[in-house]
């Protein structure tokens, strides 16, 4: 195993044993080999640096590389941006450990030697985040190697595998060229993933949800302290910000669309379709501190008169949020509200059971314009997990639920 | 974390004062905007105002007078331009100045600026605690009993209390900075004069004088609270849209830390410059020598205000310097980590309480060597900080648009070159002090 602070600054040496210069950088080509280092930096002083390629490469050791070329042989260096530099774009930059889901700092590169034929590879084998790297960058050239060795096994090691470091690449063409995906990231659940990106910059958040599918990005989105969510839904393309928010829950979307200035929000508003836009413009009239402010249009309702079988075949047919279903709201001939069903009672109701047998007691709901004191003190008294809020016609027009209660306590 | 909880406090703040100006004119909204930013700024320079810079504040006063005045609006301008460097790093890349610093200039400068940092921050902290000591003295509460109960209740206050305990702490700490107005009130300076000190320069050209002056600069800005400040403005989480009032709130607080300064200077220059006491060398002393000259209150707010600004610094200190160096290096830092997930960030801020404490304790500790070394040592760190921070934030990659302007270069510069300059002269009178083996 070699480090890359050992080779850093490595005297490079021709297949004639002439020194060439020092290696000052390595790069890999994700488009070609994922973990590879394909090129090496020679600098040279004042003359042109050059590239060793990986194949012209036969011996690595600290402090000394062996090339199976002569010095003419090498190309001049030519920046390229689909090579990511091992110095510059890893050492020192905070990368996503995607297993332990965190934002952690890289100190030094582990490197597996690889024998080919006739040369030997490099090959990333994992980045260092513990003290043993950190030690070897302070002490590097300044103690005897022996003594840097003996320390370091002394020392607790972590590091994180090269197949689960997510990079941050905040340019997207670039990200691009260096094939940096995030479908690790869409893996994680959003709220991890929120919590990661709140220890970034604003520039490699940006980066992250750009590269996220919509779905992913609306969720972390949601997920997301509001004053982060704001800042980054403003830099969006509108088109782009527009189809997330249409993949938000409406009331989300309206949330976010509150914080943001009048024509931001005008603007992505046009960008939707005009159903969903029509519910987010509803929402948004409704003061934020209030029931119609905290409530979703998005709900479960059915007809009292409806036996339990014909609910739960016509719910296996909708799009719902199975996690967040627990409560179903139901209507009466004149579409008024008239009660909810939790699912535990549906679940152990007999078959032709109606609905309007199954209704939890009391019949509890709220008018938009009521407090959110008023709703929290509703949630408390009755143990709900989730109110129905009627319009002046006594018709439900959406509903609050407890992570709603529950995450407006905790902002309070 | 501390930050973020002092950032609480603000928002509670600002959630009731948005919601009384929202529904007001321009000019209501206006101020209700500045309200969401407002916070890292003034408590950055609040702190500033610590036991170390009583202490000097008072030296200035009762030496030399009003004849001082002058030297804060030039300081407010230096605070500001450097402050205001740190607070645009923050809210344009998002990151803190530590993570800047590790990832543009690599681990070993990152190291050194830590490892300097940590040693100089300790010797404030060690003052803080000498601070609580002196005020305790004046209570009539011995130090023996004063310091451990200042460091227990720093520690379970920040590791054991709520949000909600700890932010009502700050809360009030930041009020009774004001005690220092009433200390000046009571004192009955001569406001015209002051004003007309404040604004007409009067340099003297003798040693003992351009040596405080120098003093006051040095304790005035410190590399610390640029870290600080950066950090406060990224966990608000304050964006390019809010820069102008994140501006306003470090402009605010640059001048609301030197009227703090303005008031502690006349109070002692109208009390014990005017009665012939010119060689009160710290605050403790300044509180006690207030008592007959100008009255009980004038005393008692003067030493009160001195424990609140060392239990203030005392508590936010350790807490941000072992925040910032857990930054830098890439450990896990945060309280709302446990001992066993951020082992570093635990012992860090134990140590710099525990000895910072326990030196103020020793019997016959030499205060004034520590308060040196923590100056020569504040002397390397503050060039190397500040250099970095002026080629961090002309860094068009990081900064986009919002790198500094030539003529903000200019005048940044100068700051920096002049507080060098100052800075050196403070660590070469340090030294001869020390080869001279006696302080002052």
């Amino acid at each position: 195993m070699l480090f890359a602070t050992e080779l850093v600054g490595a005297a490079a040496y021709d297949a004639q044993s002439h020194f060439v210069g020092r290696v000052r950088e390595f790069f890999v080509e994700p488009a070609e080999q994922p973990n590879r280092i394909s090129h090496f930096l020679i600098s040279r002083g004042r003359f042109q640096p050059l590239v060793a390629r990986y194949d012209q490469v036969t011996k690595i050791a600290p402090g000394r590389i062996d090339l199976n070329v002569s010095e003419r042989a090498l190309d001049a260096y030519k920046p390229n941006e689909a090579w990511l530099a091992v110095q510059k774009d890893l050492l020192d930059q905070q990368i996503i450990d995607t297993a332990g889901r965190k934002v952690v700092r890289v100190n030094d590169v582990d490197l597996a030697e690889l024998r080919a034929n006739s040369h030997v590879e490099l090959r990333i084998a994992q980045v260092d985040v513990g003290l043993p790297g950190a030690m070897r960058r302070l002490l590097q050239g300044i103690a005897p190697s022996a003594l840097i060795h003996k320390l370091q096994g002394k020392l607790p090691q972590r590091s994180i595998r090269w197949e689960f470091v997510n990079l941050i690449e905040p340019d997207p063409l670039r990200r691009v060229k260096l094939r940096i995906t995030h479908e690790k990231l869409e893996d994680l659940h959003p709220a991890d993933l929120a919590e990661m990106m709140e220890e970034l910059s604003a520039a490699e958040r940006q980066g992250i949800i750009a590269s996220l599918d919509e779905e992913t990005a609306a969720q972390v989105l949601a997920e997301l302290d509001e004053r982060l969510t704001t800042q980054i839904v403003e830099k969006l393309d509108p088109e782009k910000a527009a189809d997330i928010l249409e993949e938000m829950p409406p009331d989300a979307a309206a949330d976010l669309l509150a914080d943001l200035p009048k024509e931001t929000s005008e603007e992505l508003l046009e960008e939707m379709p005009n159903l969903e836009a029509e519910e987010v413009r509803e929402l948004l009239s409704y003061s934020p501190s209030t029931a119609g402010g905290m409530m979703n249009t998005e709900f479960a309702y059915v007809s009292e008169a409806s036996p339990r079988e014909e609910v739960l075949d016509w719910l296996r047919k909708q799009d719902f949020n199975l996690d967040q279903l627990d409560t179903i709201v139901l209507v009466d001939p004149h579409a008024q509200f008239s009660g909810t069903v939790s699912i535990a009672r549906m679940l152990l109701a007999a078959t032709d059971q109606l609905m309007s047998d199954l209704k939890t007691d009391p019949l509890v709901s709220i008018t938009p314009d009521a407090s959110e004191k008023d709703v929290f003190e509703l949630f408390d008294k009755y143990n709900l997990r989730m109110l129905t809020v009627i319009d002046e016609d006594k018709r439900p027009i959406g509903t609050v639920t407890v992570d709603d209660v529950v995450s407006r306590l905790v902002n309070a | 974390m501390i930050l973020a909880t002092i950032n609480n406090v603000i928002d509670r703040i600002r959630g009731r004062t948005l919601a009384f100006f929202s529904t007001g004119n321009q000019l209501w909204r206006r101020i209700a905007l500045f309200f969401a930013v407002v916070g890292p700024g003034i408590i950055t320079s609040n702190v500033d105002n610590d036991a170390g810079g009583i202490a000097t504040y008072t030296q200035a006063g009762s030496a030399y007078g009003y004849t001082m005045l002058w030297s804060l609006v030039p300081m407010t301008i230096a605070l500001y331009v450097t402050m205001e460097m740190c607070a645009r790093m923050g809210v344009i890349t998002g990151k803190g100045l530590s993570d800047l610093i590790r990832e543009e200039f690599g681990f070993r400068s990152t190291f050194f600026v830590m490892i300097v940092g940590f040693l100089v921050d300790l010797g404030n902290v060690v003052a803080e605690f000498a601070g609580v000591a002196a005020s305790a003295e004046i209570f009539g509460v011995s130090k023996y009993i004063a310091v451990p109960l200042a460091a227990v209740l720093v520690w379970v206050l920040v590791l054991k209390g709520s949000y909600r305990q700890v932010e009502l702490v700050f809360l009030i700490a930041c009020i009774f900075y004001l005690t220092y107005l009433f200390s000046a009130i009571f004192s009955r300076p001569d406001w015209l004069l002051a004003t007309r000190m404040t604004v007409i320069p009067s340099i003297h050209l003798d040693t003992g004088y351009l040596i405080t002056l120098t003093a006051l600069v040095g304790t005035t800005i410190a590399p610390w609270q640029f870290f600080y400040l950066q950090a406060g403005f990224v966990e608000k989480k304050v964006g390019p849209r809010q820069y102008p009032q994140a501006r306003l709130d470090v402009l605010f607080g640059s001048i609301s830390c030197m009227v703090i300064v303005f008031f502690i200077i006349i109070c002692t220059a109208a009390t014990l410059h005017a009665s012939g006491l010119t060689s009160i060398s710290d605050a403790g002393e300044a509180a006690k020598a207030l008592a007959p000259l100008a009255g009980k209150w004038a005393a008692l707010t003067f030493a009160f205000g001195l424990l609140n600004a060392s239990l203030f610094a005392a508590t936010i200190l350790p807490l941000s310097t072992a925040h910032v160096i857990c930054e830098g290096m890439g450990f896990e830092a945060g309280i709302d980590h446990k001992f066993r997930e951020a082992p570093a960030f635990y012992w860090l801020y134990t140590i710099l309480i525990l000895v910072g404490g326990g030196i103020v304790l020793l019997p016959n500790a030499p205060l004034w060597k520590i308060f040196i070394f923590s100056q020569v040592g504040n002397g390397i760190w503050l060039p190397i900080v500040t250099i970095f921070i002026l080629l961090l934030v002309n860094r068009k990659d990081l900064m986009g648009d919002y790198t500094n302007t030539l003529t903000f270069n200019i005048i940044a510069w100068i700051t920096a070159v002049a507080m060098i300059v100052l800075t050196f002269v403070l660590v070469g009178q340090g030294v001869l002090q020390w080869v001279k083996g006696s302080p002052g």
